[in-house]
């Protein structure tokens, strides 16, 4: 028997039905146990957790080797795959569509509650129970979603001969692997969901609950970092628009959660150092997940005016709005009702507007606002159209004009908050410590007005290397406090969240520097035969030859372009179009050169008299774009080793609650 | 009590914002909200004017002929290249038979609009060709295929960027009864 055989679409539909039943019992029993102080009940949480988990593998290893075996009895797998996709896509088609998309959305909420199981162990069993609950009822939400809808083994009958393929598009390693970590991201935030649903339930948040979110956040927040990077990177390259964010509504419902995400994971500090900010990190928490949820919801319903539309069906947009509506409904009606508990436990914090606290806040306020101006740039056209009769599009115009205002000053404040001390700071030290970034800025500033154009632009190229001065500016003060001889022992005992977060902030640095440069990107669109040579953006481009190629499942017309600067041959450039033997789809294959500091990118274009069109595009600074957001993962990542939260995380000061709420 | 209302504000929102929602999943079937929708500015208008050749074997229109009609048509613009306009092609032949179809070919040669109409079963009662597609911007055409319901007298009542589908269909032909 061979291993499809015995990983039968059967058993992954049964393996999918006992991890939804697992689920709800997870829901149920620990949270009872929790409420009535008992033991065991509590600890079954974590043994429901690792079960669910064991199931919704083995249900996912069944579809993955359905799609392998080439079974195209089973309904997702003929719709999506077929004989002639490369193994590697077989595997990674398994979630490029809307029915095993969802599964793979329950299998990483299954991995959140397995990991709270097993890293959660520190934590007081009541807190601990009522977290898995909180999980496995969403789990248990989205598991019968998946089952009752969109179950992913359906059997077709009869099976075709051939499966209908794969949109070629999706035929890209960036691709493959954007969804999972994107999921990550998305579905991480449910941890950080569920330790404020247990945290309103038992009606404490204090600097210990603090602690212990902070890390679920910021591993959700730097999976979803990446997981934007990446799509954007994806459409950067692959769609050949030579753009890199579209402010579509799909790109959008990513970015939303992103936001409150940051700011989420900046408001637990407050709560982890001055015991302050409880009941609004509360209402992130859950705001970011709801946020998360809904912008599945908004995708997978078609509500949306979106280029990435993936299944457009009314009656799942109706499931996943009741269970959105159970969900985050829930979650805020307990909101509503039990954070005036926590109000009457929190101590009034007053904070002075010149301090670390402070600068949070602002940030806060910051992001929170970017978020609101993006969320209704996002809701307005199918809101209009529901309560006008009026069809409208919001593009990018309104996005820029809007978010730019309130992100400027942003940015400013991310080189100054790590140079504030708590509590209370004092302009004149702040000055000191930031004289040197500044006069580095200042010098940026004075750079770029002579080469860039446009004075946002220039603003924002001058705060994007602020940013990255006062990041690395703040750490060597640190390192150098006691000076050069104890430089090294200090830099070796630098907490490693302090390292983590400057490292973080330099990323966005980049980042803002990749997007003031990416303003000055140059583009044309020329005919051209044969040997005919063009000049643009400071190079000279010589089109060679046109030539075809055959590939595995396509045919290929490919150009070739030698670049020159000056007569020194920069590189040769090999955009090209495949036409796809199935569903008749063409691709355009971009090609770009890349020194990290401009892009050459090239687009092939229609067949013109006698020659091609192409597009070519002169983009600096383009992967500083998505280096720095890397650079921000890697700061959460670095933030999440620190030794705090490795060893001997303390325990509550008092008796872990599990009688509250009685 | 004002700080029970704050904390009750979140739910309140969310809870607008999916009632709005499902509104919008409700009406999304039949067709009462679509999030595709383009704006139409000639709805409620009058139809612009516009002389265009015809295509044979039917005599062909302009505006005049289209408002001295004494029963509601359909005008569809369309053209051969556009796989949305194969797909609509049945929904198109079933109204025919409620209404009458007057159709605009959009930007394509004679011979390429005529063979195109006899393949997919000539719905229409009348066929005119816009070549240079001068006149599709009179009607605020953003694409093919798009529909316009003429009423008796001339004002466009009615409109649908892309492919008809039965449901539209269903509905335009209860309009008639």
């Amino acid at each position: 028997m061979g291993f499809e055989t015995i990983f039968g679409p059967e058993l992954g539909t049964l393996a999918l039905a006992c991890a939804c039943v697992v689920a709800l019992v997870q829901a149920v029993l620990p949270m009872i146990g929790a409420q009535r102080g008992h033991a065991r009940l509590m600890r079954a949480g974590a043994t429901l957790a690792g079960a669910q988990l064991f199931c919704l593998a083995l249900s996912f290893v069944c579809l993955v080797a359905a799609s392998v075996a080439d079974d195209f009895s089973v309904g997702s797998v003929a719709a999506n795959s077929a004989i002639a996709k490369p193994l590697a896509y077989k595997i990674a088609g398994v979630w490029g569509n809307h029915e095993g998309s969802i599964l793979l959305w329950g299998l990483i909420l299954a991995l959140c509650g397995g990991a709270v199981a097993v890293f959660g162990r520190e934590l007081p069993d009541a807190l601990r129970a009522r977290v898995l609950a909180v999980l496995g009822g969403t789990s248990a939400g989205f598991l019968l979603f998946c089952l009752l809808t969109s179950n992913p083994f359906s059997r077709v009958w009869p099976p075709p001969m051939d499966g209908s393929g794969m949109n070629p598009l999706l035929q890209d390693p960036g691709l493959a692997i954007h969804p999972p970590i994107l999921y990550c991201g998305y579905v991480g935030f449910a941890v950080p969901f569920a330790f404020a649903v247990a945290a309103l339930i038992e009606g404490e948040v204090d600097a210990a609950w603090g602690r212990w979110v902070r890390p679920w956040a910021v591993a959700a927040w730097a999976m979803l970092t990446c997981g934007i990077a990446l799509g954007s990177w994806w459409s950067y390259y692959i769609l050949g628009w030579g753009g890199y964010w579209f402010w579509d509504p799909v790109e959008n419902a990513s970015l939303l959660p992103w936001l409150t995400g940051t700011a989420l994971i900046h408001s637990a500090i407050v709560v982890e150092k001055r015991a302050a900010l409880k009941i609004w990190t509360v209402l992130l928490a859950i705001a970011t997940f709801s946020l998360s949820l809904s912008g599945t919801f908004l995708v997978r319903s078609g509500i949306l005016n979106s280029v990435h539309e993936f299944a457009n069906d009314p009656t799942r947009g109706v499931f996943i709005l009741t269970l959105l509506a159970l969900v985050s409904g829930g979650a805020l009606a307990l909101f509503a009702w039990r954070a005036p508990v926590l109000m009457q436990r929190a101590g009034a914090g007053l904070f002075a507007p010149l301090s670390r606290e402070g600068a949070l806040v602002a940030n806060n306020i910051g992001l929170c606002a970017i978020c609101a101006v993006v969320l209704t740039g996002t809701m307005y056209p199918p809101f209009s159209a529901l309560l006008f009769d009026r069809a409208i599009s919001v593009g990018a115009p309104f996005f820029n004009l809007a978010t730019l205002p309130l992100a400027i000053p942003l940015f400013a404040l991310v080189a100054l908050g790590p140079m504030l001390p708590w509590k209370r700071g004092r302009t004149r030290a702040l000055l000191r410590r930031a004289r040197v970034p500044l006069v580095v800025a200042l010098a940026a500033l004075a750079g770029a007005m002579w080469g860039m154009v446009g004075a946002v632009p220039i603003a924002v190229f001058a705060l994007g290397v602020w940013i990255i001065a006062g990041s690395l500016a703040d750490l060597a003060a640190r390192v150098l406090a006691g000076g050069w001889r104890e430089a090294g022992a200090r830099l070796a005992h630098l907490p490693r969240g302090v390292v983590g977060a400057a490292v973080a902030h330099l990323g966005l640095g980049l980042t803002v520097l990749g997007l003031a440069a990416m303003s000055q990107a140059r583009t044309d669109i020329v005919a051209v035969q044969p040997g005919q040579e063009v000049d643009f953006g400071g190079y000279r481009w010589t089109l060679d030859a046109v030539s075809e190629a055959p590939g595995p499942n396509y045919s290929a017309r490919i150009a070739t372009i030698s670049v020159r600067e000056g007569g020194r041959l920069v590189t040769a450039l090999h955009p090209a179009e495949r036409r796809f033997a199935q569903g008749a789809q063409t691709t355009q294959e971009t090609a770009i050169h890349t020194n990290l500091l401009v892009d050459l990118y090239a687009v092939l274009g229609d067949t013109a008299p006698g020659g091609v069109v192409l597009r070519l595009h002169v983009n600096p600074l383009a992967p500083f774009l998505w280096l720095g957001a890397l650079v921000m993962a890697l700061g959460g990542g670095l933030s999440l080793s620190d030794r705090r939260l490795r060893v001997g995380a303390p325990r509550r000061a008092h008796p872990a609650a599990g009688r509250r709420l009685a | 009590m004002r700080r029970r209302v704050l904390f009750a504000a979140p739910f309140a929102v969310a809870g607008a914002a999916g009632m709005g929602a499902f509104a919008m999943l409700r009406r999304m079937p039949d067709g009462q909200f679509d999030p595709h929708a383009v704006d139409a500015p000639v709805l409620g208008r009058m139809v612009p004017d516009f002389a265009l050749p015809a295509l044979p074997p039917g005599p062909g229109f302009d505006a005049a002929a289209l408002r001295a009609q004494p029963r509601p048509v359909l005008v569809n613009v369309f053209a051969s290249w556009c796989v949305p306009c194969v797909e609509e092609a049945e929904a198109l032949l079933a109204l025919s038979t409620h209404l009458p179809v007057w159709g605009i070919a959009y930007k394509d040669p004679d011979a390429a609009a005529t063979d195109f109409v006899r393949r997919t079963g000539d719905p229409y009662a009348r066929l005119v060709a816009d070549r240079d597609g001068l006149a599709a911007i009179d009607w605020g055409v953003s694409g093919v295929p798009e529909s316009f319901l003429v009423a008796p007298g001339g004002r466009i009542v009615w409109h649908k960027a892309g492919g008809l589908t039965a449901a539209d269909v269903e509905r335009l032909a209860r309009g008639q009864g």
